[in-house]
Order: structure tokens, then sequence, then C-alpha cells
């Protein structure tokens, strides 16, 4: 059985994910506009519901934390504090620290209050407030009583009466009150203890009930109930006080602190006291007090008296002079009623565990997959064209089509946690290197797979420390080129053809491609000798081994270069390219698919096999005619395409299917393109169609296989393996890199 | 006998806490994210109590309890404020403008149900 706290502490923590989100869009909204209460209010709920979830599961640093945070910005909220420049950025360091402490707490590390302690101190002086007092603050106190003025007309009054008679029935119901004579004799000799309640009228105001509390007591003990009416003395008075009182005496209970706890809601809303009756005094006829004056005994917490607010508006044959409250040390505020044009209702939504969706994405791959072999059942029955069955069999495609969107757009997300994170690495990144930089996001809301979304995380985080570290200039540098001395860095997102672009773009000095030359020529990555277009010395950053940092800055010098960003993105079925102009800066787009799912593949045979290729690093298809196929040696040939000399490689060869032929003239080759722009010929045997295929991952059972990317089941029920093409490219190139550098004369 | 509850709170965290806390016992819990749905469902059902919390989007607790109390059927309902154990003033301050009573959070499940059983009997 699952722990119910167990799930709750996880949806708590998916809940901080939201809140943290809302709480930097106010911060970065505050930098705007600082004035805008809806704003830090917002960011003051973030931070308060943090806290308030985070008690629940003792996560004392969080809360002591978020306590500090909520407290500075409930001062700005109340105007005692100023939300300029200083403090906003300070609310973003501070925004950062609860992330790593949420994200803490949810690994359940352990986490030393020497890290947020700073932040804490810089709170508090910012706030004003030295620690002490404001420790001295948190000290829980109770409510003070309250002092009555209530200008209640005649008509509650008469309520009141009515209500009261119904209450001693209903209590010798439930007290099922004996005679006090019989309790008398019943009496244990451990004494108890006596209750005297006079309610004032205010504590109706406040939805207290006095039967329930009656009740309570008596759950603690067997009761003795006596009510008392003492006709006031005056109308002021009655207004106070309806006269109505009850005696209760606990005849086997003297658990003190559990009977003043029933009246904890009250307190102040009523005259209690509670007395220690000594097992030899029999309780004292209750009779005598009934007539008698109540005597004002204030429970021990009372202290000062503090006024109520007006309840619901005076009749108007009231006095008047009694309705001001004497001093009001705070106005019962009231938050504006209507809601604010910008937020707007919480939107409908089921949460649903991410195994369920994939258990759904799942079959609906199978459902696909399904329709195909039916489809091709069909065909090969040669079932005439428009029958009932081949129409219905198109609905039938067009449904499953849909299903599969559908079930993908489930999966999607948009990208704006992954750009907000970036925001901090910018705020991290530029403080490490000391430049001003400002990151610009567009296109937050365009959504991708989840899976894609948290795989971005890391490249992205590095490409953005690189922009930050090598992109931008110093201020000093940029003011010399006339630029202005903050830094920016890009990050968009947007849907192009079916796929998500991704670019992250900084307007610092472009690409030193001299010097990046110079350094792949002194690794050993090219030959001194070699031409190379602009494009292909920028591609040359994403070789493994290359890295442009002449000394090891501690922000991007990780030990990670962009072949590990590249890698990282080809995992994902994506491309990055990179492009730079001098003096103007250095963008690199990203092109993602949709989802991990489908994708868009060529079926083509090769060697008897059946085999998928993305349709993606597909550029085009060719016959090879007699008069481009070049040999160049035994094991190499190259293409002629348009005065461009592409390698040429024999699929079945590289996949180990069979030997090379002796000519390739009028064989099929794609040309397929790999992300650094690099083109190659692969010869396959046919191609036999191209369709959406739904990816089977192959990991977990072969591991991670050279050359091919997954595996997947076409119409026929037939297992095709789906190739990598860039890999395996990767690997056959490696061969003869040389080549691929070639340009034809002219 | 069964006591109807109306927990109002913007955190879904804490509206779990309370489903979870009355889960077993003899409550019917009608759920809402903030004031202003709050008083919708207030008008589809009447709870015995209400319980709320205070810092929400749209209409926050003083707010709500304002709603409530002008409201004939509910002038007299009892409502339990949710608040942080720091905030008296906030209790102070509900309690000024009509709350019955109080639960702090981080509450333990019997406090929740001593409170409820308190105002509600």
């Amino acid at each position: 059985m699952s722990d119910p706290m167990q799930e709750i502490r996880a949806s708590f923590f998916v809940e901080c994910e939201e809140l943290l989100e809302n709480l930097f869009d106010a911060i970065q909204e505050m930098t705007e506009d600082p004035a805008n209460k809806d704003t830090i209010n917002i960011a003051f709920r973030a931070v308060h519901s943090i806290k308030g979830g985070a008690g629940a599961f003792q996560l004392d640093d969080l809360v002591a934390f978020a306590h500090q945070f909520e407290t500075a910005m409930d001062m700005v909220r109340s105007d005692a504090l100023e939300a300029g420049d200083t403090l906003v950025a300070l609310f973003f360091r501070c925004g950062d620290m609860l992330s790593d402490l949420v994200r803490m707490s949810r690994e359940g590390e352990d986490i030393d209050p020497d890290l947020y302690a700073p932040l804490i101190a810089e709170l508090a002086e910012c706030a004003g407030i030295s620690l002490e007092e404001e420790e001295a603050e948190v000290d829980p106190a109770d409510f003070q009583p309250m002092t009555l003025d209530l200008d209640l007309g005649a008509d509650v009054d008469a309520d009141f009466s009515f209500e009261d008679a119904d209450f001693d029935a209903e209590l010798a119901a439930i007290l099922n009150d004996p005679p006090a004579a019989e309790i008398a004799s019943d009496a244990p000799s451990g004494g108890g203890l006596s209750v005297h309640f006079a309610p004032k009228q205010s504590i109706f105001e406040n939805g207290n009930e006095p039967l329930f509390l009656l009740r309570n007591l008596s759950d603690l003990s067997l009761c003795d109930i006596q009510l008392s009416f003492t006709p006031s003395q005056s109308f002021e008075q009655a207004l106070d006080a309806p006269g109505l009182a009850w005696t209760l005496q606990l005849l086997d209970g003297d658990d003190e602190i559990a009977a003043r706890e029933v009246f904890e809601f009250v307190d102040g809303l009523c005259e209690l006291t509670i007395e220690r009756t000594s097992p030899q005094t029999a309780p004292e006829p209750m009779a005598s007090e009934a007539d008698t004056q109540l005597i004002e005994v204030e429970a021990p917490k009372s202290s000062t008296p503090k006024p109520t607010s007006l309840p619901d508006p005076a009749p108007e044959d009231v006095p008047t002079a009694e309705v001001e409250p004497p001093s009001k040390p705070e106005p019962p505020a009231k938050e504006p009623k209507p809601a604010s044009a910008k937020q707007s209702a919480p939107s409908a939504t089921v949460r649903v565990d991410l195994d369920r969706i994939d258990r759904l994405v799942n079959l609906v791959g199978e459902l696909v997959i399904n329709q195909a072999m039916l489809s091709q059942s069909v065909l090969q029955a040669g079932l005439p064209k428009n029958t009932n069955i081949s129409t219905g069999l198109d609905e039938f495609m067009q449904l499953t089509r849909d299903i599969q969107e559908s079930v993908m757009m489930i999966r999607a997300q948009p990208v704006k946690s992954l750009f907000q994170r970036m925001s901090r690495i910018v705020r991290e990144a530029s403080a490490a290197v000391d430049k001003k930089v400002r990151l610009v996001t567009d296109g937050e809301n365009t959504e991708i797979d989840k899976t894609v979304i948290e795989r971005l995380a890391d490249p992205l985080t590095h490409m953005i420390r690189n922009a930050v570290d090598h992109g931008l200039e110093t201020s000093d540098q940029r003011l010399a080129s006339g630029k202005s001395a903050e830094g920016v860095v890009r990050l968009t997102a947007a849907h192009r053809s079916g796929r998500v672009i991704i670019e992250i773009s900084d307007d610092g000095s472009g690409i030193n491609r001299p010097k990046v030359r110079e350094i792949a020529v002194s690794k050993g990555l090219i030959h001194k000798d070699s031409k190379l277009t602009d494009s292909e010395i920028e591609n040359l950053l994403f070789m493994p081994g290359f890295s442009t940092a002449t000394e090891i800055s501690n922000l991007s010098g990780r030990g990670v270069g962009m072949d590990v960003v590249k890698s990282a993105i080809t995992a994902l079925g994506g491309r990055i390219s990179i492009s730079s102009t001098d003096g103007k800066g250095t963008v690199f787009s990203i092109s993602l698919p949709l989802t991990l799912a489908v994708l868009d593949g060529m079926v083509i045979s090769v060697a008897g096999e059946t085999l998928v290729v993305p349709l993606n690093a597909i550029a085009e298809t060719l016959t090879l005619q007699p008069e481009i196929i070049e040999r160049l040696g035994p094991e190499t040939t190259v293409i002629s395409v348009r005065d461009e000399f592409v390698p040429l490689f024999d699929l079945g060869v590289e996949l180990g299917y069979r030997k090379p032929k002796p000519s390739y003239e009028g064989a099929i080759a794609l040309l397929v393109v790999q992300e650094d722009g690099a083109r190659s010929a692969l010869v396959v045997d046919d191609i036999e169609d191209q369709r959406q295929v739904v990816i089977k991952g192959l990991q977990d059972s072969y591991g991670s296989v050279p050359g091919v990317a997954a595996a997947t089941i076409l119409g026929d029920g037939q297992i095709a393996l789906i190739l990598d093409a860039a890999d395996l490219l990767g690997q056959a190139t490696g061969r003869s890199r040389d080549l691929s550098t070639l340009e034809k004369a002219g | 006998m069964t006591i109807s509850v109306l927990a109002v709170d913007d955190s879904r965290t804490m509206r779990d806490m309370i489903t979870l806390a009355l889960k077993n016992e003899d409550f019917h819990l009608h759920l809402a994210e903030d004031g202003v749905h709050g008083l919708e469902v207030l008008e589809e059902t009447a709870p015995d109590v209400i319980i709320t919390d205070i810092n929400m989007p749209r209409l926050d607790g003083f707010g709500f309890i304002d709603a409530i109390r002008d409201r004939a059927a509910s002038r007299h309902t009892p409502i339990l404020v949710l608040t942080t154990e720091s905030a008296d003033e906030l209790k102070t301050r509900a309690r000024n403008a009509g709350a019955t009573g109080w639960i702090v959070k981080p509450f333990a499940q019997d406090k929740l149900i001593r409170a409820l059983r308190m105002v509600a009997g």
C-alpha cells in the first residue's frame, strides 16, 4: 500500500515547482513594475504556500528560509519596504536559494543552515530588522481577549433567547443531565473542576456555538450543568452580555488544561472561570449563584483588551456613542474582492502519473502498428477501392493519427520552466565573470515533449554559460566597440515545420575563426593546410576535445565541451548548428522533434534487410549516374553533387551485411546531411515507403548499438531497425575525413 | 453525525492534507481553490463548517469571510482559518473579520478534527 503522506509529499514538490515558477515570474515583473501590488502578492503567496507545505513535512530549513523571505516580501506588500533594484536582485537570489532548498529537500539531502544564513542576514538587513527581534516576533502568543463594542439591536437579543431555549432542551438530551442530588452522591473523591462560562454577544458573531463547547466539555467528564440568567442592569450591558451563564461541575475530570482548550476559540468572547473543586467541598448549590451578579474573572491569558471590529450595520435605535471602538490597532483590512484581470480562474486540470501516459503512448503506438498491418492485409487481399472496408479503413487510419497526436500532446509541456532555469544560470554566470548580462526570452509557451525538456536542461545550461563567459565581451570592451555595457543573451523557442527550434544567441563579438582554426590545428583536429569554410570552422567547436577557452575559467571550464552538448542534442533526435557574425554575435540553433515516440522515416531495404532512415537526416535521394561517380581508391568512392564531392558509402557494407560491390552505377543513394553540414551519400537497394513509425527503444535490451537508434514494427509485423545516420556516418567519415573537406575547383 | 466541511486553500498540498486528515472520519468534504471558488461552492452546498486559508489569489481569506458573513445562510456558519504559527496578528485580524477559530499550520490530524468538532459539534 502506498503511503498517502508520501504521495502528498510528492505532489507538494510538484506544486513547489509551479509556485517557484510563479515566484520568478512575479519577481521578473517587479523589475518592470515595482509598484504593482498584485505582483508582490503573487510572489508572497508563492513563498507562503511553500512554507506552509514545508511545515507539514517537517522541512525545517525550508520553512526557516521561506519565513524570512516571506517576511521581507510582506514588508514590501505593506509598503514598509520599497522594491528597488537591490531588493529585487536579492529576491532573485533568494528565489534561487529557495529553489535549491526545495530540490535538496525533495532529494532528502542534508541542508547546512550556513548555506542560506547569509541570505537570511541580507534579507533581515534589507528589512531593517535584527534577527533577534524577528525571532521574538515569531514567539507564539495567543489571542488577546477583546472588549466588546457591539451594538446589536433588540431583535438579536430576542433571537438569542430563542436559541437559548433550544440549547437547554438539546443540552438535556446530550448530557443526559441527571438530577444534581444524584450526582453529588456519586461524586468521586478525587475532586473536579468548576467551569463558569458566560458568553458575550460577540461569541455568536463569529459563528461559535456554546452548545458545542459545552458538549466538548462534557466529553471530558461527567458533568453537572446549570443555566443561570442575570437580568441586565442597563441597556449597554445587555448589548454586551446576554446575561446567560452556564456553570458546569466536572465531577470526575480535573484536567484543567483540556478544559481550557475547549474554550480556546472563545477566549475573550466570554467570561470564563475554571476552578478546582476540592473533594471535601461539595459543589455549591447552583441556585445561590443564579441571581447574583456575575463576577468577571478573565482567563489567565487575558491581558490587554483589544477592540473588535464592527459587525453588521447597527440598528438605528442604538446609541451611536458606543459604536466606535476606542482604538483600532489595525483595521480589518479588506483586500479588494474583485479578481484582478491578470489572474485567470484556475484551469481545470487532472494530474496523471507519467507512467500511465507512457503506457497510453505505447498502446497508441501498438494501435498505429496494428492499423498499418490491417491496411496492408486489406491491400494484399486485393479488395477493390471504394468498398466499405477500404473507406472504413481510411477513416480508421485518420482517427488513429488523431489519437496519436492527441496523446503526444499530453506529454508536451511549455519550455517556460526550462527557460526560467536559464535566467538563473545567466544571473549566476554573469556574477561569476563580472559582466552585465540581460537574458531575453521568447516563445516560452512553445511545447515540447517532457522528456526532451528534461534532457535539454544540461546542454542549454552549458551553452548559456558559454554565451556569457565566451560569447559576450566585458563591459569595457563593449563600450569600446560602441555597444551598450549590458550584454544580451537571447533564448527563443518556436515551432517550425513540425519541429521545435530553440535558439541561443548573444550580441557579443562573434566567433574568432582564426583562433578556432589555430586551436584545431594545434590539437591535431585538422591539417594545417586544410581549406575550411567559415561554417566548417565554426563547426569545429563541436568536435570532441575542442575547447576555446585558452585559460579554463571556473565557469565554463568544467570538462564539458560543445561536443557533449551536440551528442546530447543528437540523442534527442535533434540537430544543432552555429552561425556567427564578426562583432555582432553568435547564434546556436537547435532543432528538435516534437516527440520522441514517433518519427517520420523512410523505409528502405539493403541486402535483404528492411531499415528505417529518419526523414530529417535525408536531404535528397538520387540515382547514381556513371558520370558522377569517382573512385579515389579501393575503399574510397566519392560522387559529385552539384560541383561538390560527397563521400559515398554502401549501407550494406557499413552495417556488415555484404562486401563492397564492384560498381555502384545506377544504384540508389540517400544524401544524408550531418549536423555540421557535412554531407555523405548512402547506397541502398530500394526505397519502399515513407511513413511515421513508432520508436521502440533497444537500449534496455541491447544497450547502445553503434549506428542504430532504435527499432520499429512495420505494417506487416516485421521488425525494422531505425538507423542513426549521423552516428553511422560519423564512424564512416572518420576513415575519410579529409575527403569531406575536398572542394572541387571552380 | 456527518459534518460537512468546505475547505478553501489555493495550495494543492494543503487541500490534499486536509482530504487525507478527514478521509476516514465522519466528514463530508468539499474543496475550493480560492475565495471566489469557495463562494461558488457555498452557493450549492451548506457546509456545517468552513476552513479557509488567508493568502489566496482572486479573493483572499478576509474577503471570503466577509462575504460568508454577508450571506444570510452562512452568517453563523463556523469558520476556521488556516494560519501559520508566527502569524498571531493574522489570527486577530481573522477573528475581527468574523472567523470562529483557527488551525495552525502544519496541523496534526487530531488537532484538525478537534478544532472542527469544537466549532461544529
